[in-house]
């Protein structure tokens, strides 16, 4: 198998490890948060679509890149902005009383 | 810039967004860990805008502008009850991006594709494809422009994984003779149907499992996107979208006692009717008014209230607010129990009231309040149906039958309101409505809960 292939997978299975362990630190309460968050930073796909849509190969791998940098902005700006409204809301209690 | 300097850029972002989603242990330090997050992303972006193979920027910009644009708007816009629907449509963006890149990667170098890199596009474009219509279809199922009620055919199953081997044989074929264009586009034809299909005969009900198992794809399709662009960054952030939509998906199963493979070829409805018939016909249903359940609310020193998915139908967690800090201030105790699989996504109902104003430290899971009913005066059940179904704890032939359940059955009083006697999404009746201790009050909770305040306030 190709070297790159295995440090691909190595990389993919340690990072899916330690995403598993501390995703089941995350409690229920902020799951939905969770799932916005996860949205955004997998909106990282946008560097794959930065490099397609920049690099003028041909016009239809530029429009394809395009729309693809448009997509994903859409879950990265929309992602953070949404998580950090959801998160804004958490409150615990005023404690006012004694 | 240097190759290096890049990889570097990628390195510091893969590390802050795991710190970032360790932030999200606690509310406190939550907001932090995405500003970390943010960053992370902030840094991957500028180190790819300097790489070497970016010629011009214009449609760059533009897609940084509409999409910052159409974020933005939805971002601030979209109210709180329609969040399943916004994560839905983000994953669908989210399937589409990757299958895109995937297709112009295949576009650009085609026939010269190594087998490793065919395979990872095959992966990486069936796997977008497929969250892409299967987001859309979960989106149409949850804003009520397709049926919540499963769509089951004769075979089903057996064409439905028919033409997932068909599929994955497809890519096999890529990756030994990547040349055939019209076999790489039948691939892509099969993964949108494939998206469509799989989520066709999934119920209103099991949507929590669906959108988590959809957040997974949309992960695995990124990672894959980084095999094919042999992009580190990509690899890790879809590795760890993946597996949070897998362990979401995995909690959310369990929350239903039901495994993986049952709740995605399961087609619940077909189950429910073989055990729906027993249960409730002799008993009479104890109908009360507002004035009756605020006369028992009025009385009450501890109060535990039961959200469910109804409760974000009628849009009624300002009310329950208003409820709760009223008895708050005449001294009665009050918890909130949230059911895993309550509403249509995971956190849907600890989201819905963290927007009420409801403090989080009320907010309790199913395994830390579930002892405490049988020592509270009143359940308060708004809108939740089959998470309270006592059947699930004691009629084997239920359909639910072994489900972890809340326990409102062992409060002295039990308030219950509910549209109308209609059976929930799963269409499986509940005896906890028949129950001499429970007190049914039928009509939109909204107008109930505040007809019940304006008694209490009398």
């Amino acid at each position: 198998m190709a070297p790159e292939l295995i440090f691909g997978l190595y990389i993919f299975l340690l990072a899916a490890f330690v995403g598993y362990q501390v995703i089941s630190g995350v409690p229920p309460l902020l799951h939905t948060p969770l799932m916005s968050a996860t949205n955004a930073i997998s909106g990282i796909s946008l560097v794959g679509s930065i490099v397609a849509a920049g690099s003028h190969y041909t016009a239809v791998s530029t429009a394809l890149g395009f729309i693809a940098v448009t997509c994903a902005t859409i879950n990265v700006v929309g992602g953070f902005v949404i998580t950090d409204r959801m998160l804004r809301m958490f409150k615990r209690r005023e404690r006012k009383r004694p | 810039m240097s190759v290096s300097y890049i990889e570097a850029l990628y390195l510091a972002a893969s590390v802050l967004f795991i710190l970032g989603l360790r932030g999200l242990s606690s509310p406190e330090t939550a907001r932090r860990g995405m500003v970390l997050a943010e960053v992370g992303m902030f840094l991957a972006i500028v180190g790819t805008l300097l790489h070497r193979d970016i010629i011009s920027y214009e449609w760059i910009i533009a897609g940084f502008v509409i999409g910052s644009a159409i974020g933005t708007a939805m971002g601030l816009l979209i109210p709180m009850t329609k969040m399943p629907e916004r994560i839905a449509l983000s994953h669908a963006f989210g399937g589409l991006a990757a299958a895109l890149v995937g297709i112009s990667e295949y576009y650009r170098h085609g026939a010269e594709l190594g087998s490793v890199k065919m395979a990872a596009i095959g992966f990486e474009v069936l796997l977008g494809s497929l969250t892409f219509t299967g987001s859309l279809m979960a989106f149409g199922k949850l804003q009520g422009l397709i049926t919540g009620v499963p769509v089951t055919y004769r075979f089903q199953n057996v064409s439905n994984i028919s033409l997932v081997v068909v599929t994955l044989g497809i890519v096999a074929y890529l990756v030994v003779d990547p040349s055939r264009y019209p076999v790489f586009y039948t691939m892509l034809g099969s993964g949108f149907c494939l998206g469509v299909l799989l989520v066709l005969p999934i119920g209103g009900a099991d949507m929590p499992v669906v959108i988590s198992l959809l957040n997974s794809y949309a992960g695995l399709a990124a990672a894959s996107t980084g095999f094919v662009l042999s992009n580190n960054v990509l690899i890790i952030a879809g590795a760890l979208d993946g597996a949070s939509g897998f362990l979401l998906s995995v909690i959310m199963s369990k929350a239903m006692n039901r495994s993986f493979t049952n709740v995605v070829f399961g087609a619940f409805g077909a189950v429910a009717e073989s055990a729906a018939a027993g249960a409730t016909a002799a008993h009479a249903v104890n109908e009360g008014t507002d004035a009756d359940a605020a006369t028992v609310l009025d009385n009450a020193q501890s109060l535990i209230v039961v959200p469910g998915y109804g409760m974000a139908v009628a849009q009624a967690q300002h009310a329950v607010r208003d409820l709760t800090r009223l008895l708050e201030q005449r001294g009665t105790t009050i918890k909130y129990a949230v059911h895993p699989v309550a509403g249509r996504m995971p956190g849907h109902m600890n989201v819905l009231l963290a927007e009420a104003d409801v403090p989080y430290d009320q907010l309790y899971d199913l395994d830390a309040i579930n002892d405490e009913f049988a020592k509270t005066d009143v359940a308060l059940v708004v809108g939740a149906n089959d998470v309270v179904n006592p059947a699930a704890k004691t009629n084997p032939r239920s359909p639910i039958y072994g489900m972890p359940v809340l326990n409102v059955d062992q409060a002295r009083t039990v308030i219950v309101l509910k549209r109308s006697m209609n059976p929930g999404f799963a269409g499986i009746e509940n005896e906890l409505f028949v129950r001499p201790n429970t007190l049914m009050v039928f009509g939109d909770a909204k107008t109930t809960l505040n007809r019940i305040i304006a008694a209490l306030k009398r």
